[in-house]
């Protein structure tokens, strides 16, 4: 039980590393949310997964199964509104890339 | 196995120092924003390695409230980016 935590520790934190590699390196701001949530969400919920599968069946195993739900929705949604509150702001998209298809959703 | 463990909790708090450098050097104001957000879930991977490391489980208690909180602090500072007031 102890190496199956480790190793779905592990995998979220391989997860987390490639999304601060996204949020360092890539050049624009909806690229870099874009890569950043994914990673980062995905990476959390299986480092919570690992925690849960070290303390069996406890009261510990039952918040950390709690909190993979609640930390996946909020975190999607929350990425969502900023997203949208960025093109309000009036950010322009990147140099490369080539289709705008949220301004026609706009007007 | 603790020593391996100790090594992946000091490389979870180092990404979660890496996003303090697009928060410090980001070009305009939602670069910050993202890299709040994005360090506000990075923390609660920290919560649960601790909450392993040590054994007590109030640590992940503190991990879903940082969830929760930073999700308003985001929905806020998102309706502050669009121009609009909290209320409309």
């Amino acid at each position: 039980m102890n190496t199956v935590s480790l190793i779905f520790i592990t995998i979220g934190i391989l997860f987390n590393l490639l999304g601060c590699i996204g949020i360092i390196r890539l050049p624009d701001t909806y690229n870099r949310l874009q890569a950043a949530t994914k990673c980062v969400t995905l990476g959390c919920c299986s480092i919570l997964l690992g925690v849960c599968f070290h303390f069996g069946f406890s009261d510990a195993a039952v918040k950390a199964l709690v909190a993979i739900p609640i930390l996946f929705f909020s975190s999607t949604t929350a990425a969502h509104a900023l997203i949208r509150g960025t093109y309000h702001f009036g950010i322009k998209l990147g140099k490369k890339s080539v289709r705008d298809d949220y301004k026609e959703a706009v007007k | 196995m603790i020593d391996y463990l100790s090594i992946l909790l000091y490389v979870q708090i180092g990404l979660a120092s890496v996003c303090l450098y697009r928060i410090i050097r980001g070009p305009t104001i939602p670069d910050r924003l993202v890299g709040i957000d994005i360090f506000g879930i990075l923390v609660v991977g920290v919560c649960a390695i601790i909450s392993i490391q040590t054994e007590k489980s109030f640590i992940l208690d503190i991990g879903i409230a940082w969830i929760i909180l930073s999700f308003i602090g985001t929905l806020a500072l998102a309706k502050y980016l669009t121009g609009k007031k909290l209320n409309e």
